[in-house]
């Protein structure tokens, strides 16, 4: 880490390596797209550089490495809008990895309509909390919001999915 | 209402998709650019050998794509904190001889001054050489057209008589300049060096610096992608109400310490996975009760003590010694010697160390023992019959003959090894297969868990395994560790000479000769007393509760003379430093005290004679004691403490170096190996490093 602010190139490669699983994972949770998450994890990686130097060592340095995607995630997103596509993460109609166990690739449809029916801001909060198994505490400090507010959207995760779940019911 | 969130949870994990390695290249690709731009350095300004058919080598891939420049071999010789200083060196080889650049390296040697140095010696055809020196520590590095050698001098081995007695002094002129001097010839091929990789000077004692107290911390890592760990989480702290019995297995092994030793000595920071605190802890010596010489084979003692960085837990030390027979009254010893050809083992630091181990190793066999050799590479073949120990000669020729080429077929050599060992086997003999390798698996069993079953298997015949790590960049500890797990077993890592004769020869009867097998401790805390307990460390060695009476279950073995350490930080009743509030609900059933008994818990060992079947019990309660800790208990609290800043320090409050190297040093003791002093300044370099 240090040997990687001090412009050590291969520290800083071996740091990239280390975490690049991490960047990805996060990105396709955000993102909903293997192509989307691509992208958005070498933006990352690119932008690393100059980042790290903000990097003061004064949170774990994956927690500073999700605020990072977080808002990595939230400029994508903000671009794609004044692009004027509809697109809200998620959204695209993208087919999944089909797969062959047909309970499985319902499950994916259902993923992708659930994650589709949550705005933006609850897939964030969706892949730090159930995708990286953070604390709320954790994920309150990432995305700069209180302990509370966490809670408060983790609740309407549920509201959402229940939503779905009833219309599935009648509309099966 | 949450299985919702829990069939989103798993919904999300099975559709997120694997990364992409092209993908992945990619963006450290432009990431590398980039940086390269912003920090306008050249690739490649460090020397950094080439390892292109490594598997783990993504950064490595990642810059052929990017067309960095090949790198041109060169002695490189360093050592960390910067001194600028006048070396006086006088070479007295002994038995062995020593390439002439390395001579030349630590003959007189005028120091230059200048902080430009390093700008003046990057020429690759150059040879170059810089000394920084960490404290009383050196380390020595180089590249050579055929091989690549990285020595720490670290510990001081001045006492073995192999040994090319060299001694030295650097005189401190001036903090915070770079000492480089340049050898009068580049570096000759390595080749020519068969039996003498470079040795570097023996620090301890020797070599006197002044560290420069803003002295920039060592620049010289280069990270090592190929590396593999096992990854694992760290102990969790468990409540007593929850579940009351901890149970795990010994581990005597200490190749973690190596690792972590040889990373801080290069300037990093070792990856948290590469750091198990259990090793590290039972790395050192020990000075336990040693056991009557009745029945048991060793001895157990428990103690409590404050903990260092908690004044609101206590931490209960459980210290084990094994007997230590007499070397002449040992069982004869089989050995069979697998060792690792492939072309990865070409460096200095691999091969040629592996066959100046094995000397030192048959200068403390018995007359009667005997020794096989079995080498891998693409394929298997016995080098050395078994042969008595006593036909010096023809053991070493075999071993001066082996030499590094092709890939490492891992699978048919342990057959080869375990074939010939049972082949060797005789009433009142030991046997065992040594494995020297870097782990580099690459033909045959490559995947941990089939190579487990594989030696599961061989674990009946009754032969034991001993793994033992060499260098790095490739270095395969998952796969170490599954040998040694499963195969009766210590694995040990030897980046030293001075390492060598640690694991190999001090502790020959210890490493050769078990006293105990599949020896399992199991801890039951009182809830009337004990709210909270954590085991530190033995993540990777957790058994479950119904395996310590189980006699089928592995477990780990004690050699003669070891010493094994655990450390439990436990939390009493009614502490303000717990962490689980009590049950709402189910508090008033869970804890129905049964006894008011004042013991903290009680403590049950398992072990079986060698060889046998069934296991023995021992038990014996913690008694909560008013004592002072003793030293040997503070200083094990000490590199647990130091284990834990290594891993992210989660209950360690704000607990830090300087209180772990203060603890440290007031528990040095005796320290008869300088062990723990090399700790202590592994403790400094980390804290400077970080």
């Amino acid at each position: 880490m240090k040997l990687a602010l001090s412009g050590d190139g291969d520290a800083f490669g071996a740091l990239l390596s280390r975490h690049y699983d991490l960047i990805f994972r996060l990105g396709f949770r955000f993102l909903g797209s293997r192509a989307e998450a691509e992208d958005l994890a070498q933006d990352i990686c690119v932008s690393l550089t100059a980042k790290l130097r903000g990097y003061r060592g004064d949170a774990r340095f994956t927690t500073w490495l999700y605020r990072v995607a977080v808002n990595a995630a939230k400029d994508r997103l903000r671009k794609r809008k004044t692009r004027q596509s509809a697109a809200e993460g998620w959204a695209d109609l993208e087919q999944m990895n089909r797969h062959a166990d047909a309970q499985a690739a319902a499950e994916q449809r259902w993923l992708q309509q659930a994650m589709r029916s949550l705005p933006p801001d609850l897939h964030q909060t969706v892949a730090l909390i159930l995708g990286e198994n953070v604390t709320h505490k954790q994920a309150a400090d990432v995305l700069g919001i209180s302990e509370g507010t966490v809670s408060w959207r983790m609740s309407e995760v549920k509201k959402h999915l229940r939503t779905l779940a009833e219309t599935e019911e009648r509309y099966p | 209402m949450t299985d919702e969130l829990d069939r989103l949870k798993s919904a999300l994990h099975s559709a997120t998709p694997g990364t992409d390695p092209a993908a992945k290249a990619r963006a450290m690709a432009a990431a590398r650019e980039n940086f390269e731009k912003i920090q306008g350095t050249m690739p490649n300004a460090r020397p950094k050998p080439d390892r292109p058919h490594k598997a783990g080598g993504l950064w490595t891939g990642a810059k052929d794509m990017i067309g960095s420049i090949g790198l041109r071999p060169v002695l490189y010789a360093t050592s960390s904190i910067v001194v600028a200083g006048l070396v006086v060196v006088t070479v007295t080889p002994f038995e062995f001889s020593r390439p002439p650049e390395m001579r030349q390296t630590t003959s007189s040697t005028d120091a230059l001054t200048a902080p430009d140095a390093r700008a003046r010696l990057a020429k690759p055809e150059e040879a170059r050489i810089e000394r920084k020196a960490i404290a009383a520590d050196a380390e020595a590095e180089s590249v050579s057209p055929t091989s690549k050698s990285k020595r720490d001098a670290d510990e001081a081995f001045a006492k073995s008589a192999p040994l090319p007695q060299v001694t030295g002094q650097v005189r401190s002129l001036m903090d915070g300049a770079d000492v480089a001097a340049r050898p009068e010839q580049s570096a000759a091929p390595m080749a020519s060096a068969e039996m003498a990789p470079p040795i570097n000077i023996p620090a301890n004692g020797i070599i006197r610096s002044v560290p420069a107290p803003d002295a920039d911390p060592i620049r010289l890592a280069e990270p090592q992608p190929g590396d593999r760990f096992t990854g694992f989480e760290e102990n969790a702290v468990k409540s007593v109400a929850d579940t009351p019995v901890s149970t795990f297995s010994v581990d005597i092994d200490t190749a973690s310490y190596a690792y972590v030793r040889r990373s801080l000595l290069n300037g990093r920071i070792p990856p948290a996975d590469a750091v198990r605190i259990e090793e590290m802890i039972n790395y050192f010596p020990y000075d336990y009760a040693a056991p009557d010489l009745s029945d048991t084979p060793f001895s157990t003692s428990v103690s409590v003590l404050q903990t260092p960085w908690n004044p609101d837990t206590k931490l209960v030390h459980i210290g084990i010694q094994g007997a230590k027979p007499a070397t002449e009254t040992r069982p004869p010893l089989n050995l069979v010697f697998l060792i690792d050809t492939s072309g990865s083992m070409q460096s200095p630091d691999k091969l040629p160390l592996l066959k100046q181990s094995f000397r030192l190793l048959l200068n403390s066999l018995r007359p009667d023992d005997q020794v096989a050799i079995v080498a891998y590479a693409g394929s298997a073949g016995t080098v050395l019959k078994p042969t008595a120990a006593s036909e010096r000669n023809q053991i070493l020729d075999s071993l001066k003959r082996l030499n590094a080429g092709g890939s490492t077929a891992g699978q048919a050599g342990l057959q080869q090894a375990y074939a010939l060992a049972e082949d060797m086997a005789e009433d009142d003999r030991i046997g065992r297969v040594i494995l020297a390798t870097d782990g580099d698996f690459n033909i045959g069993i490559s995947d941990p868990e089939r190579l487990k079953s594989f030696i599961e298997d061989k674990r009946d015949s009754g032969v034991y395994l001993s793994v033992l790590g060499f260098g790095d960049g490739n270095y395969r500890d998952d796969m170490m560790q599954t040998l040694a797990q499963n195969g009766n077993g210590t694995a040990a890592y030897i980046d030293t000479l001075a390492e060598a004769q640690k694991v190999l020869v001090d502790q020959v009867s210890g490493a050769l000769f078990p006293i105990a097998d599949d020896v399992k401790i199991q801890v039951e805390f009182n809830p009337s007393q004990i709210a909270e307990y954590r085991l530190i460390g033995y993540e990777t060695r957790a058994l479950n509760r119904e395996d310590f009476n189980n006699d089928k279950v592995d477990a780990g073995e004690i050699g003669a003379g070891h010493t094994v350490t655990a450390l439990y930080e436990v939390t009493p009743v009614g502490s303000p430093a717990l962490r689980n509030d009590p049950l709402r609900y189910a508090g008033e059933a869970a804890t129905v005290v049964v006894n008011d008994s004042p013991e903290y818990g009680y403590l049950k060992l398992r072990y079986k004679d060698p060889g046998a079947a069934r296991s023995k019990l021992i038990d014996t309660p913690i008694q909560p004691q008013r004592a002072d800790a003793t030293v040997e208990a503070s200083f094990a609290a000490s590199i647990a403490g130091f284990g834990q800043l290594l891993t992210g320090a989660t209950y360690l409050m704000d607990w830090g170096w300087d209180e772990a190297i203060a603890l440290a040093q007031s528990a040095k003791g005796a320290d008869p190996f300088g062990y723990r002093a090399e700790a202590i300044r592994l403790m400094q370099l980390a804290k400077s490093v970080e």
